[in-house]
């Protein structure tokens, strides 16, 4: 029982891995978006299956703020934003997805042999959930370096949290408060992300980050 | 012990009340005034508790020798910003610049703010300082945002990315300390209590701790405004409201250094752990260096003065990063000094910035003819941040030096070269803005000065004179720092 809990737990993780990976090469908003979901929804399951092996009840809330807030609400609402601010064709994306892809598995290399060495001393299970949260951070860094675009920036850093998220609920009896904060903070950051959106339509009528650089104080 | 917990409780309580109802009030008068009243009793509370016996370490709240300092710094300026903030907001208003609104919203945040940080100071988990941190930190972004100009979207934007990203670290940071803790003090609550942490640590797995203690030095630090992760920093500063801009570089700066202190004392608790100061002296010189270098070529006064405390806050990381108890009481000092000096030197900024209706250097001149006051409380700022003698900092600046030759002689060429640089830049930009020829309109400005020379007086008693017991509590602090 215990060797089938650590491999779905790490092909969930290693899943949520894979999917980051297909976030690089998209480039299209719609696509991507559906991606980010998809993500969500492997984030759920991952962090329910921890809530079930740590017999961690208080994790399934956090599984289903994943599922139902970052899988279905904010996709949604993304949507119409990128529909209403007619922006679904390309994504203009600053590196090529060749390099990028490449400086991906580098990322991704460098978090294992980072957190694989340093946790020796710790259970097996958490220390690759670890290796592989931290990947998924990267990645989602990665994400936010090599997009232009507003939105998929914003996607960048949620697909980040998601790796934070699942680094939290690795750790084994991590107090309730983190998550709830996680949780907390992703629905402000998204307030925060849609009053801007919002704010950049009216002003700019387009949601490239390369245009507000236009405004920089120090060309005036 | 009772009264002490309902002080710590007032400290949280009034900010955020005060939050509720000010976002429900309209009006100007009554809400500024409001703001006022309620930064003058939380300054109130914190101050009781330096005389009231403290409460003992629980699992959220805490409160020590360490974090007193930073409570009571942090409400003293909230207080003085809210009366600067009166007035600033008052020509904004008539300028249209703010819409009735916008300032309830304003001062909502404001508020907000202000709980969050002081729920960072008092937090004793790390998990919850993390939160208050993001508090405060998504409701400065939102008040740089305000004024909804291009650049002020630009600027809240690539705080917002920036700051998250930050926080995103240190978050992770957060979680590995957990699992560094965990085999030692088992799962649940103590696994993250500040003070169950520090008395244990020298259990901890080293390595665990060492890399922990990297994501929260690049995550904070990124708060703090170290560069190369500063970008965020003088844009912020720069299209923000001016009594932001204030509490940004006098308390929030102080917010994210603090939560670095914290983990620099649980390192230091480790013996197999990597020393921190290396890493922090680096950190400390790049800053101070690059943003010394980078004053010559601002043209925005704001800018100017943001680029200053990056500056600043390099120099206080190295006397951190120097470690041993006279650096460390440098750096304590000069923080305090740091933020009573910028703070004072926005709220002049801010009145002079609406008196001439412009941020540029170059359409800003002869201040001390047309504004006398404000022109001279200029001089006075700038003087005390450049370091001269006879101000705070000039002695805090002295001792960073003097500890430094002592120890490391090396390491003192490149901080005194970068103090050189900064204070040449500084001089050369003061000379043009505050004598010559008057430029731009010389209207009267209706100023509230008192918070500025309130904070000015403090630092030129401070480098005249310093309190024994002061003294005496500082280096206690210093000791504990390590």
């Amino acid at each position: 029982m215990h060797n089938l809990a650590f491999d779905i737990a790490h092909l969930l993780a290693g899943g949520l891995v894979l999917i980051s990976f297909m976030m690089l090469y998209q480039d299209r908003l719609y696509a991507l978006l559906n991606i980010f979901a998809v993500h969500a929804v492997v984030l759920a399951l991952s962090v329910a299956w921890q809530a079930f092996i740590q017999n961690a009840p208080h994790l399934y809330v956090t599984a289903v703020i994943a599922l139902v807030f970052k899988a279905i609400i904010i996709p949604v609402a993304l949507h119409r934003i990128v529909k209403q601010l007619g922006i679904h064709r390309d994504i203009e994306t600053a590196v090529g997805i060749g390099p990028t892809m490449l400086a991906g598995m580098g990322l991704v290399a460098l978090s294992m042999v980072l957190m694989l060495r340093v946790t020796g001393a710790a259970d097996p299970l958490a220390r690759e959930d670890l290796a592989f949260a931290l990947s998924v951070v990267l990645l989602g860094l990665l994400v936010m370096v090599t997009r232009r675009n507003a939105v998929s920036q914003v996607v960048g850093f949620m697909s980040l949290e998601n790796g934070l998220v699942l680094a939290a609920t690795g750790a084994k009896g991590m107090p309730l408060v983190v998550e709830i904060s996680v949780a907390f903070s992703i629905l402000i950051a998204f307030i925060v992300i849609g009053v801007f959106l919002f704010r950049i339509r009216e002003r700019f009528d387009t949601v490239d980050v390369g245009a507000l650089d236009e405004f920089r104080g120090e060309r005036r | 012990m009772n009264a002490a917990s309902d002080a710590v409780a007032w400290i949280l309580l009034i900010p955020i009340c005060a939050a509720a109802v000010l976002a429900a009030l309209p009006g100007y008068r009554l809400t500024a005034g409001l703001n006022i009243l309620a930064s003058f009793s939380t300054f109130l509370a914190a101050l009781s508790l330096l005389v009231i016996a403290r409460p003992q370490p629980g699992q959220y709240l805490l409160v020590d020798d360490l974090n007193i300092v930073f409570i009571v710094l942090n409400t003293f300026v909230g207080l003085t910003t809210s009366v600067f903030s009166a007035s600033y907001i008052a020509h904004e208003l008539e300028t249209g610049r703010l819409t009735p609104r916008y300032l309830r919203f304003y001062h909502a945040m404001y508020q907000v703010m202000m709980f969050g940080m002081n729920l960072a100071f008092v937090s004793n988990n790390i998990g919850l300082m993390w939160v208050a941190i993001e508090i405060a930190t998504l409701t400065t972004v939102l008040m740089v945002g305000i004024y909804r100009t291009h650049a002020a979207l630009e600027a809240a934007w690539k705080y917002f990315i920036l700051g998250s990203v930050g926080i995103a670290l240190a978050l992770f940071g957060t979680i590995l300390v957990y699992m560094a803790a965990l085999p030692v003090t088992g799962e649940g609550q103590d696994a993250m209590v500040w003070t169950v942490l520090v008395s244990r640590a020298a259990a901890f797995d080293p390595a665990l701790l060492n890399v922990a203690f990297i994501f929260l030095l690049l995550g904070y630090g990124t708060k703090v405004g170290l560069a190369p992760l500063h970008a965020w920093l003088p844009d912020a500063h720069a299209e923000g409201p001016t009594p932001i801009s204030a509490v940004l570089s006098g308390l929030l700066l102080n917010v994210a250094l603090y939560a670095v202190l914290r983990f620099k004392i649980l390192l230091a608790a480790n013996p197999d752990a990597i020393s921190p100061g290396p890493l922090m002296v680096t950190m400390g010189l790049t800053s101070l260096l690059f943003a010394a270098f980078m004053l010559y070529r601002r043209r925005d006064i704001k800018r100017l003065f943001a680029y200053s405390s990056i500056e600043h806050m390099g120099i206080i990381v190295f006397a951190f990063g120097m470690g041993g108890p006279l650096a460390n009481f440098a750096g304590l000092l000069h923080m305090v000094m740091h933020s009573l000096t910028k703070s004072g030197i926005f709220y002049a900024v801010g009145h002079i910035a609406q008196v001439k209706g412009t941020q540029r250097i170059a359409n800003i001149r002869g201040l001390t003819e047309t504004h006398p006051a404000l022109g001279w409380g200029l001089v006075t700022g700038v003087v005390a941040i450049a370091g001269l003698p006879p101000l705070g900092i000039f002695m805090s600046e002295f001792l960073i030096v003097s500890s430094t030759f002592a120890r490391q002689p090396l390491l003192a060429i490149p901080l005194v070269f970068g103090l050189l640089l900064a204070f040449g830049a500084l001089v050369l930009r003061l000379t043009s803005l505050a004598f010559g020829e008057p430029r731009g309109s010389a209207a009267p400005a209706e100023a509230s000065y008192l918070p500025m020379f309130a904070h000015f007086a403090l630092v030129l008693t401070a480098g005249i004179y310093l309190p024994g017991p002061l003294v005496v509590w500082f280096q206690h602090v210093a000791n504990l720092l390590g």
